[in-house]
């Protein structure tokens, strides 16, 4: 019975390495070390439904292809766009990404990560202001203040805290969680939140107002500060700035609720000032609460395979970035895409109805291990095994520190990596016969 | 009776677990309903499990109820997923990030019932 | 087999001593041979400069350069040097580039080879992120690669020094190259990394580490022992403390000094100090800030024990990336420069900003000419290495650029007749008449790395290296670089030809193939009972401190592009 130690679970950013996997049968049995969501996407593999065959839509159904007619609609699809929207290409590996990025090129495809509907705005932000942070175990030896500010790590990162920050233990942190303040920022009683020191509830969409209001105090200019700031009493926002100009090493942990709430990446680009000022006393660096288990790879990849992290539109030849412009919303939202390639994300789920109403409109191709909502509107379906179970690879930790997903059983599936090369061929050969 | 809703989404730990099971009613449960202050389903004359219809600039969508005493008055939050955004904002303001909290939303108890995802995908298509 | 004539070609090999004479040269299977059959490839060379192919021996190309990337996507437009920079469509042959100080991994690996380059030495490699390196090793085509490791705040080194073991530091050593693919031992600000984990630095030689008691002398002679010890092909790297600040140069000269008593083990230097341009400062703050450079240049002739390289600054924009986290947060503040930082734990710090560098700025006209004036003070060129510290003192599509401010003081003169009175007071460049010839330059750029890396088959045309060959279309002779630098630069600006492995990959200027290049690394090896002690040391970090399991640190076999492994024997 082959026991597979320190395997890495590919589910959220956190990129646990520590999974122990119990495989018989060509299944996996037994499961220790992950999360309710890890637990879900290992075990759960053999309860979901796969989507079985690749698929192509005629007369409205989804009705069973072989795969090298899904692959040949594919590349036909592709063949005719005059932009294609390739999107997605996060739940898979860096070099799925590189292949991706590549057929993208050949192509003149604009292609985009879910960083779009994520942590787009960080990497605004980063532009804007530079990205001070640190690898998580920095953080797990000498954090002494954590803040967790709109994120909810107990839902979205469960074993975060235990394994990375609040009650983690380091060699400067002995204590763990009685030795750090744990603060949490958010607009409304998280299960985070309930077990933080101090939980600020600030007005939602008001992060920028408290993070201005604290780089004044840090600077020396608490004078300025309204009696309230983003409702929270002054005295309140005066403290929190002490106790973060007093602490020994400052992280702050940021979610969507700071990348999506109002001031978008202006909120990040604030925040990256506010850690600058901070290191004027004390040690402090920020961290963003990556969603899919490697969408910081595909901006890792993008980014030095293209200049770019995201929204990369090819139509010149090279790359060019624009992410209001390029960036996979916009483009649906504008009407501009006349095809698209969703893998390794599900756009029909996590769109905005008018985005996905455009989608609906035009050739989807879908590459993805299981049946969600793109696939309803989706034309052709093409069926891949699951990266970190029955596939290696790489991906990126949130801390951009990458790990070797391995193999743990087999699959009839083929991968991402391979469907792209298969795609990209059969494209090529197309505009060859042409 | 109608109330004036700020509405947010976000993921909770139900929906993550049912990422890669979306067609299953798992998935349905997770992210089919609308979280409310207990006094605000209260002045709706709401209780648990009820079924909600939500209205922005956007769209409209029926989900269940749910009380979170976690949330302020007034905040409204549905789990990210295709039933948010039904209703949640597509404008980017130039930054490629569409408007999924901060929504301004308009909450009323219906009969009509949550559709399931599938139904639900199907209007794009029909649209 | 393939076989290549190049026919009458005017070759300039420092290592056999070869300056511009006209000779043929062979090439069979990727290497030079003596001779070939009458079936080879004749390419016609007369007239033409020709030496070994190129070697940056200290070049941020893959890794922290992302982060370069990521944060500045404005200088993918850049196109101040055109042919070598800005975004260019993809073709058959060649896939899209885009950039300037931190082009795509295509266009690095396009770029180089046009100049003639055909190996780079990544400077900086963290120990638990060199999957990450590597994996851009495998997307930048042509060249040959390797990368130096960092050691020089990490807790194990640190913890070592401290308790006197260094049978068990070398063994750790010899693993971190292993797990970390690396080749050599870099050291940056060593100590610093470790107080910046704390929003500290270290102040010179002897001001102890936070929390680990010992000095930053003590880790660059702990490290040079462990490197000797296990006779790795390159000496200790070494970028001193007190970078980029007045005064430094004391510091420099005191780092060289210590190596004094360091016995190499092989032939070759037992330290390389890195950019040093960045470290020969004089004066005691930013309104008498000088040139340290003679001091420097003073110390290094009448030294046999070292090299360096220049970090050669060059006007315009520029990324600056260092492992140095405290420089950049400092550069940061001083310049209201968007900063980006990333600490690695138990390991190192580093930091991200960009910058300008402005004939105008008097300190940037100093910087601009101290580099100079190392490289043309320093009267042994094998002493030196050629580098911009590329792209913290400028993008290395520079090069040829520069190669006319080492050859040609009519062309020094014309920028600095832009400097302001202050800036000429402040260095001594003016008054050095010294013009490097080819056969100097051939030394700086290929030779001296050749020698310092221990690597005999690159940087030479001798028989049996490796066929990296860089073709110029220009006759040394013919041309006066002192009064033609336009030529010159336009001649190292597009190789006629640029050989790798016997392959044609540049021709005229342009992207003839793209071939996947060798990735080299070292292999110390260490007595058993030596490395089982050390990897139960190591095992308890990873227990207690690592968020990464030790089972997922070591960069897997599958991530090396035809990886060239370079055994040594490690002397316990």
């Amino acid at each position: 019975m082959p026991v597979i130690k320190d395997a890495v679970c590919s589910l959220c950013g956190s990129l646990c390495d520590d999974i122990t996997v119990t495989v018989e049968n060509n299944k996996i049995t037994k499961i220790e070390n992950a999360c309710i969501l890890g637990h879900s996407k290992f075990v759960g593999m053999f309860e979901h439904d796969r989507i079985e065959t690749p698929m192509i839509r005629k007369d409205g159904e989804l009705v069973p292809v072989p795969y090298e007619e899904a692959i040949e609609a594919a590349a036909k699809i592709l063949v005719n766009s005059k932009r294609t929207l390739s999107y997605g290409w996060c739940s898979t590996s860096c070099e799925a990404v590189s292949g991706a990025i590549q057929l993208a090129e050949e192509t003149g495809s604009i292609i985009d990560s879910t960083a779009n509907v994520c942590h787009g705005p960080s990497a605004l932000a980063a532009q804007e202001k530079g990205s001070p942070s640190a690898t998580l175990g920095e953080i797990k030896n000498r954090a002494d203040v954590i803040i967790f500010w709109g994120c909810n790590p107990v839902h979205a990162h469960p074993r975060h805290m235990v394994r990375y920050s609040s009650f983690s233990k380091g060699l400067f942190t002995e204590k763990g969680r009685k030795g750090r303040t744990m603060i949490v920022v958010d607009v409304r009683k998280t299960d985070t939140a309930k077990l933080a020191d101090r939980y600020v509830e600030i007005e939602q969409g008001s992060d920028l107002l408290l993070v201005t209001a604290l780089r004044s105090i840090v600077n020396g200019h608490e004078d300025v500060i309204p009696k309230t700031v983003a409702g929270v009493p002054k005295a309140e926002v005066v403290e929190l700035a002490e106790t973060l100009k007093n602490a020994k090493f400052v992280c702050i942990f940021f979610g969507m609720g700071v990348t999506q709430s109002r001031s978008k990446y202006k909120n990040g680009d604030a925040m990256s000032s506010l850690i600058s000022d901070l290191n004027q006393h004390t040690k402090a660096v920020m961290i963003g609460m990556r969603g899919h288990y490697n969408v910081t790879g595909f901006g890792q990849v993008a980014t030095w395979e293209t200049g770019f992290p995201m929204a990369i539109d090819f139509a010149r030849g090279y790359p060019y970035y624009n992410p209001g412009e390029t960036g996979a919303n916009d483009l649906l939202v504008r009407e501009e895409p006349d095809a698209a390639i969703i893998a390794a994300a599900d756009a029909g789920a996590h769109f905005p109805q008018k985005a996905v109403r455009h989608l609906a409109r035009i050739p989807v191709i879908q590459i993805d291990p299981y049946a969600n909502p793109t696939t309803e509107i989706a034309d052709v379906v093409i069926p891949a095994a699951v990266v970190g179970i029955e596939a290696e690879g790489t991906a990126y930790r949130m801390d951009a520190i990458s790990l070797r997903m391995k193999k743990l059983i087999d699959s009839k599936f083929k991968t991402d990596e391979e469907i792209v090369k298969d795609l990209t061929e059969k494209v090529r050969e197309m505009k060859r016969g042409a | 009776m109608k109330i004036k809703a700020n509405l947010i989404s976000g993921r909770t730990a139900d929906q993550g677990a049912h990422l890669e099971a979306k067609t299953h009613k798992g998935y349905f449960d997770a992210c089919t309903y609308c979280e409310l202050n207990s006094a605000d389903l209260e002045r709706l004359g709401a209780s648990e499990g009820d079924n909600l219809k939500v209205t922005t600039e956007f769209g409209e969508v029926v989900v269940f109820a749910k009380a979170n005493e976690g949330n302020p008055e007034g905040l409204a939050f549905i789990p990210m997923g295709p039933w948010a955004n039904a209703v949640l904002s597509p404008d980017t303001h130039g930054c490629g990030m569409p408007g999924f909290k901060g929504v301004p939303a308009e909450i009323e108890v219906t009969d009509e019932k949550p559709l399931e995802m599938k139904a639900l995908m199907k209007k794009y298509m029909e649209d | 087999m393939s076989e290549i004539l190049i026919k009458n070609a005017s070759v300039c090999d420092p290592a056999q001593g070869i300056n511009c004479e006209t000779m043929d040269i062979c090439i069979r299977d990727g290497k030079i041979v003596d001779s070939v059959s009458e079936n080879a490839k004749v390419i016609d060379a007369e007239g033409k400069l020709t030496m070994a192919g190129g070697f940056d021996g200290h070049t941020h190309s893959a890794g922290k350069i992302n982060v370069g990337r990521f944060m500045n996507p404005n200088d993918a437009k850049k196109n101040l040097v055109p042919g070598l920079s800005g975004q260019v469509a993809r073709t058959e042959k060649t896939r899209a580039q885009v950039g300037y100080n931190t082009p795509n991994t295509y266009a690095i690996g396009y770029r180089y080879a046009k100049l003639g380059y055909t190996t780079i030495c990544e400077a900086a490699i963290p120990l638990l992120a060199a999957r990450h390196t590597h994996e851009e090793f495998k997307e930048i085509p042509i060249l040959d690669k390797m990368g130096l490791s960092l050691f020089g705040s990490n807790w194990q080194v640190m913890e070592y020094i401290r308790d006197k073991e260094p049978e068990k530091l070398a063994a750790y050593i010899a693993w971190g190259l292993k797990a970390s693919r690396g080749y050599g031992v870099k050291i940056v600000n060593p100590g610093g990394g470790e107080a910046w984990g704390w929003g500290k630095n270290v102040s010179g030689l002897y001001d102890p580490v936070p929390n680990f008691d010992v000095t930053p002398a003590e880790i660059l002679m702990g490290l040079a022992e462990a490197n000797e010890r296990l006779q790795l092909p390159h000496s200790v790297h070494v970028h001193c403390n007190n970078l980029g600040k007045p005064g430094n140069y004391a510091t420099t000269i005191e780092t060289m000094k210590l190596f004094e008593k360091v016995k190499p083990s092989r032939d070759r230097q037992s330290l390389h100090v890195t950019h040093v341009q960045f470290n020969a400062y004089a004066g005691t703050s930013w309104r008498d800030f000088e040139t340290g450079a003679p001091m420097v240049a003073d110390y290094v002739n009448g030294a046999d024990h070292m090299t360096f390289d220049l970090g050669q600054v060059i006007f315009g924009p520029a990324m600056t990336m260092t492992a140095d986290g405290p420089v950049e947060y400092a550069n940061a503040r001083m310049l209201h420069e968007k900063w980006s930082n990333q600490d690695i734990e138990l390991e190192d710090a580093s930091g991200v900003v960009p910058l300008f560098y402005s004939p105008k700025s008097f300190v940037n006209a100093v910087q601009w000419a101290i580099g100079l004036e190392l490289a043309l003070l320093v009267k042994d060129p094998w002493k030196v290495m050629f580098t911009t510290d590329s792209p913290n003192g400028g993008s290395f599509v520079n090069y040829p650029e520069a190669f006319t401010y080492l050859m040609s003081e009519k062309r020094r003169a014309e920028v600095i007749s832009g400097f302001s009175k202050m800036a000429l007071d402040r260095m001594v460049l003016p008054g050095i008449d010294r013009e490097l010839d080819f056969y100097e330059l051939a030394v700086m750029t290929r030779s001296t790395q050749s020698k310092m890396y221990s690597m005999p088959e690159k940087g030479n045309l001798k028989v049996g290296s490796d066929a990296d060959i860089a073709i110029y279309d220009i006759l040394p002779g013919h041309v006066d670089p002192s009064t033609e630098y336009a030529k010159v630069k336009k001649a190292f600006s597009g190789a006629a030809y640029t050989f790798k492995n016997g392959e044609i990959v540049v021709k005229d200027g342009e992207i003839e193939e793209t071939p996947k290049g060798k990735t080299y690394w070292v292999n110390a090896k260490v007595p058993e009972n030596i490395d089982t002690a050390m990897q139960k040391d190591i095992d308890r970090k990873f227990r207690k401190y690592y968020t990464v399991s030790k089972a997922n640190y070591m960069v897997e076999d599958m991530y090396l592009q035809k990886p060239v492994e370079i055994g040594t024997e490690g002397v316990f």
